[in-house]
């Protein structure tokens, strides 16, 4: 679809019509010293040394080799189709194009998009994508204030540690009170849940990979008349059981597993969906399906009176966009693999880590605790994780996600396999971590 | 447009039933109904709440807009028509009886005596047609 820029003359007409002087001055608001900052770039190159340059920075990244990092994002296999499908230039645009008079195409790729996600999760509405897994969860616990009128939320230790940062930063100015659970043999206890409590939040598979007794906890929850908050890897859900079937009244977490490259981080996709119930608390962008006037189906985004264009403060959250492109890669992804493709994928995954935990054992190595993993785990180690990261690398190995020392397991890493993981690489990063003194008789030590 | 002589009124399109020991009922008008269109959807305030005369406690959406309720009165929520969760639209149907919102304890029993009475709330309707 294209976009037409304003012209001198429309922004002429339209600051005369609201009475500024020019579009700088509707910035005074901002330090003149933020506004037009000093950045001190190089000079500008033309195009082909701009491109040898480029080629010369990329050179330094190293993306080949055995990869075993996990801690939030993992690399899964994308078919072709999916960039094909999902890169088509109508889809590629910065802007929500959500008018249905022009934009069937993607409100029905959305709407496709909802009903995976629900048909994943196992719960009734899903929202059309949200920024990422850690804005998703501080979203979920807003939702639950709302609805339990209630300041305070339980979160797992096992939760990642960025998504509790995140959900620290929304909370602390909205005075919601957030207390910790803590790990008991690398997974979260059924705690006693108090009646002021909105939700309870609980990652699965938890950040050191174990598996969480979700339907405990849930019930713990609901006994205290709190909302269960569900963090989960889509991709899991293949073969884990789903938040909807014990009973969880939102699940949210990150789509990245889904059809998303790694790409250092980002960017990816948050996930939210909720039960029922929920509905009309649910933030963010909804897609319904309906007739138009000749009575054939359409799609138009629907219950936008929740919405800030609509509601302005009032409104649920001030998310009124989404990770579109993002979404429609697990879209089409989804549709691509199909439940089964989704299956061996996730499948794979299990089977590799499993595999890799047992050889490790079988080296020696400290696979801490006897909890039930699924495609990560976490491996105590001799240095620091950072250092045994770095060493890795050094050897052409990509693997370990440092433990904090908030989880009292001294040093330590998080290690993750998936269908990608061939019983080669499982070998080299064995073979590596003998190397750099990580395995039996090196003298690891069990702290 | 029904305006019952009974009830008090504010300019904001609520009515308020005349005190029983100490309590009033709260609703939206017949003229309120009438503008939103089919209600689909209310959200009411928590049982027990202090609400104070000018505070939005409830909001009621339509197919068109979502409105915010005024508190019409101070005092405490006693009651909510639980009712309109599944059946919304009994404010269009019954504006006055079955789509009540709420009920306020008022800690000033006088106060609904401010309010518009039916005569003046029919001005103030006529003033803003």
């Amino acid at each position: 679809m294209p976009y037409l820029p304003h012209s001198e003359e429309d922004v002429r007409r339209a600051l005369e019509t609201i009475g500024v002087e020019s579009v700088d001055a509707l910035f005074d608001e901002l330090p003149a010293s933020l506004r037009n900052p000093d950045i001190d770039l190089p000079p500008a190159m033309d195009e082909t040394r701009l491109l040898a340059h480029l080629r010369s920075l990329a050179a330094h990244d190293r993306p080949e080799g055995p990869n075993f990092l996990g801690g939030g994002m993992r690399r899964h296999f994308i078919p072709s189709v999916t960039p094909h499908l999902a890169l088509q230039s109508e889809f590629v645009t910065a802007y929500t194009p959500y008018q249905p008079e022009v934009a069937q195409g993607i409100l029905q790729a959305t709407f496709e998009y909802q009903t995976m996600m629900s048909e994943l999760t196992g719960l009734a509405v899903s929202n059309a994508s949200m920024y990422d897994g850690a804005t998703a969860t501080a979203e979920a616990a807003l939702l639950a204030a709302r609805q339990t009128r209630r300041e305070r939320v339980l979160v797992s230790r096992g939760v990642h540690p960025e998504t509790r940062a995140v959900l620290g930063t929304y909370l602390e100015a909205l005075d919601i009170r957030i207390d910790t659970l803590d790990l008991e043999t690398l997974a979260t206890p059924v705690p006693m849940v108090d009646h002021d409590v909105a939700c309870v939040i609980v990652q699965q598979p938890n950040f050191l990979g174990s598996l969480e007794a979700m339907p405990a906890l849930t019930e713990a929850a609901h006994a205290a008349g709190a909302l269960m908050v569900a963090v989960v890897d889509p991709l899991s859900l293949a073969l884990l059981k789903p938040p909807g079937a014990y009973g969880a009244d939102i699940a949210v977490g990150d789509g990245q597993t889904l059809g998303n490259p790694t790409a250092y981080g980002g960017p990816s996709f948050g996930f939210m969906v909720v039960a029922s119930a929920l509905l009309r608390q649910l933030p963010g962008r909804l897609v319904g399906e309906t007739v138009d006037v000749d009575g054939r189906r359409a799609f138009v985004l629907t219950l936008q009176a929740r919405e800030q264009h609509i509601r302005r403060s009032k409104a649920k959250s001030n998310i009124c966009s989404n990770h579109q492109l993002t979404a429609l890669m697990a879209t089409v992804n989804l549709a691509a693999l199909g439940p089964q493709g989704l299956r061996e994928a996730a499948a794979g995954s299990v089977r590799q880590a499993h595999r890799l935990a047992d050889r490790l054992r079988d080296e020696g190595a400290d696979v801490a605790g006897e909890a039930r993993f699924f495609n990560e785990f976490t491996l105590r180690t001799r240095r620091s994780g950072s250092d045994v990261r770095s060493a890795l690398a050094e050897r052409g190995v990509h693997a370990g996600v440092p433990v904090g020392s908030e989880y009292g397991l001294g040093n330590a890493v998080v290690l993750a396999a998936t269908e990608l993981v061939s019983d080669d690489d499982i070998e080299a990063l064995v073979a590596a971590l003998a190397t750099v003194g990580e395995l039996a008789g090196s003298g690891v030590g069990h702290g | 447009m029904q305006i019952p002589d009974n009830l008090r009124y504010t300019s904001s399109h609520e009515w308020v039933s005349a005190p029983v020991d100490g309590m009033v009922t709260v609703g939206i008008t017949d003229y309120a109904q009438d503008q939103l269109g089919d209600v689909v959807y209310v959200e009411l305030p928590a049982v027990g709440a202090a609400v104070a005369s000018g505070d939005p406690v409830a909001v009621v959406e339509s197919v068109k807009t979502a409105s915010d309720i005024y508190a019409p009165v101070s005092g405490s929520v006693e009651a909510v028509n639980e009712a309109l969760h599944d059946a919304p639209e009994a404010i269009n149907d019954s504006p006055y009886e079955g789509g009540w919102l709420f009920k306020v304890r008022l800690s000033d029993e006088a106060e609904p005596g401010s309010l518009l009475d039916a005569g003046g709330y029919q001005q103030a309707v006529e003033k803003e047609g």
